[in-house]
């Protein structure tokens, strides 16, 4: 590489930063699950979170939309910057970081409502009133969604009576709805057969670009399929980050090595 | 030899199921055979009637409308006043209060409800007639207001506990995909968790009603035993049950008088029947989903 003075060339791929996590460490009470996270997530770019069940992979995702504030005892110390804003400020609204930072969690959680409602809650939430309005808004994120011709004709019927697969997708609708410009999903597929799963992954892959997705798995196959880039996170260390491909060809770590290639987790 | 056992067993359930079943028919048919006659004479007619005299010595009057009007008076009252301090009491017990708090707060509401109803009723007189009194400047706290808050106060205990159960078993997953979509705690209390409880909410009201209406002892002894007809809180009223309490044990046996009180219990039956598959209905949704 050739270097003009001392300073690096800016590179033409160097991606726009849309979250930049500085020395972060987090705490249940005294038990620290996070411990010194640096990582800056790419902006429209999927990233996915591996390693070892209880790794801090679903703690770390809470933290960037402060989930876990509502779990009692908790803090955190370090910086994390979305859209150069530090979301643990004194000053930060909760409530419009959680507008901007979408979440789709492990086991599909629809409301008890009808598909429309479902998708028109967070809207009204943040003050849409007008029926056309939430109409158009509900339509076009079903349809985001990829569920929209599944259930156009019953968007009355109640949000349980969908199977899995199809209540994960309106899940993720009610996320879209709000229009954020980061989406958490936590192991959204795990509780999906195959085929579901399957169309989990399409839909990430058309999401992708449009928006941020940060994506736990515990399926080396789907992170390396879905994600532009893999973070590796060992007892609440973040072990290794970078483009997945590098990862999963070359780790630069031994751990992760092992990891991904089946040694242990 | 099992098989035999298990046929005991049954037949053994049956019968005591079916002795209560009989006992109640029972009640019912000697409340009927005792009512009866008073439809021959003096004639189902005289209890439409808006005085209730029944030992006038100039003409006697069994006019229930005053008893029934009572009733619902303090009852509806009653029900006002118990539903938001109940279903908001369970809302804050289950939703909001520390761990430290709910630990006193639910034995205490369980305590509460375990009271008997005269000493409810002792409470009422010593506390709160003569707080109505002074509040509303009144000449005698002995009114249907003041029934109404002892019944309140008892119904509440039921409609608080009944309500924090469906409440705190809506799962947590509605309540966290409510907060990340950016709502905050009481748009996601009043806009999902409560919703998703309300059939729990209304068994539990329809049961804390229940409780009280047919309640005696409490009311008999704080509302003022005055059969008027009146929609007027502040006046003193009589109910249906304290009525039949108050002169079923002095009264001629066979006579009119007595035939009426048996109409009255009859139609207090029939009320509390109607409100029992009420909640029955409402509960069996509440389980159902
Ligand atoms: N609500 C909680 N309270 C206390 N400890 C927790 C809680 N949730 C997770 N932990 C702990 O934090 C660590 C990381 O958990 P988690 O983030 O769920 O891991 P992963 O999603 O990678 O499986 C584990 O040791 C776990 O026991
Ligand atoms: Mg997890």
């Amino acid at each position: 590489m050739v270097m003009i003075g001392n300073q690096t060339p800016p590179q033409i791929d160097e991606p726009e930063i849309e979250i930049d996590v500085q020395n972060l460490d987090f705490y249940y009470g005294k038990h620290q699950a996070l411990h010194d996270i640096c990582m800056s997530v790419p902006k429209g770019m999927v990233t996915a979170l591996i390693g070892p069940s209880g790794c801090g992979k679903s703690t770390f995702l809470r933290t960037l939309n402060r989930m876990n504030d509502i779990i009692g005892g908790t803090r955190v110390e370090g910086k994390i910057v979305i859209q150069s804003k530090d979301i643990y400020a004194p000053n930060i609204d909760v409530v419009m970081l959680r507008k901007r930072v979408g979440m789709v969690f492990q086991k599909p959680n629809p409301f008890p409502k009808s598909i429309f409602e479902n998708v028109a809650y967070g809207p009204r939430i943040h003050g849409i009133k007008n029926r056309a309005q939430l109409q158009e808004i509900v339509e076009r994120s079903l349809v985001r969604a990829a569920i929209w011709d599944e259930v156009k004709d019953r968007l009355h019927i109640s949000g349980l009576e969908l199977s899995g697969g199809q209540q994960q997708r309106l899940c993720i609708a009610r996320a879209l709805a709000v229009d954020p410009d980061i989406l958490l999903m936590d192991e959204p597929a795990s509780a999906l057969d195959p085929r579901s799963t399957q169309r989990i992954e399409d839909l990430i892959a058309e999401l992708r670009g449009d928006y941020t997705i940060v994506i736990v798995t515990h399926n080396m196959q789907q992170a390396a399929r879905v994600s532009d880039y893999t973070a590796f996170f060992y007892e609440g260390h973040l072990i290794e980050f970078g483009k997945t491909e590098r990862i999963f060809t070359k780790p630069n770590n031994k751990q992760t090595e092992d990891y991904i290639t089946g040694r242990f987790g | 030899m099992q098989k035999w056992k298990e046929k005991a067993v049954k037949l053994g359930l049956l019968g005591a199921s079916s002795t209560s079943i009989l006992i109640v028919l029972l009640i019912f048919f000697y409340l009927i055979k005792e009512a009866l006659p008073f439809a021959l004479d003096p004639g189902l007619s005289s209890l439409s009637g808006s005085l209730w005299a029944p030992t006038s010595m100039l003409k006697e009057s069994f006019g229930i409308l005053p008893l029934l009007t009572g009733s619902l008076l303090v009852t509806a009252m009653a029900t006002i006043i118990a539903i938001p301090v109940g279903v908001i009491a369970a809302i804050y017990i289950s939703e909001i209060a520390r761990p430290a708090e709910r630990e006193v707060l639910k034995p205490f509401i369980e305590l509460l409800a375990a009271l008997p109803s005269v000493v409810i009723g002792f409470f009422g007189l010593v506390v709160f007639v003569p707080l109505v009194k002074s509040v509303f400047g009144l000449s005698t706290g002995l009114t249907a207001l003041t029934g109404a808050l002892l019944l309140a106060l008892m119904a509440i205990p039921t409609i608080i506990s009944i309500s924090e159960d469906a409440i705190s078993s809506v799962p947590s997953s509605y309540k966290q995909a409510s907060l990340a979509l950016g709502a905050s705690k009481l748009e996601t209390i009043f806009k999902i968790t409560v919703p998703a409880a309300l059939s729990g909410i209304v068994a539990s009201i329809t049961l804390g009603i229940g409780r009280v209406i047919g309640e005696t002892m409490a009311v008999l002894m704080v509302t003022g035993n005055a059969a008027v007809v009146t929609m007027n809180p502040l006046t003193s009223v009589r109910t249906m049950t304290a009525t039949i309490a108050a002169e079923m044990g002095e009264v001629a046996f066979g006579s009119h008088h007595y035939r009426a009180l048996f109409w009255v219990a009859l139609i207090l039956l029939g009320i509390t029947f109607a409100l029992n598959i009420l909640a029955q209905k409402a509960l069996s949704k509440y389980k159902l989903g």
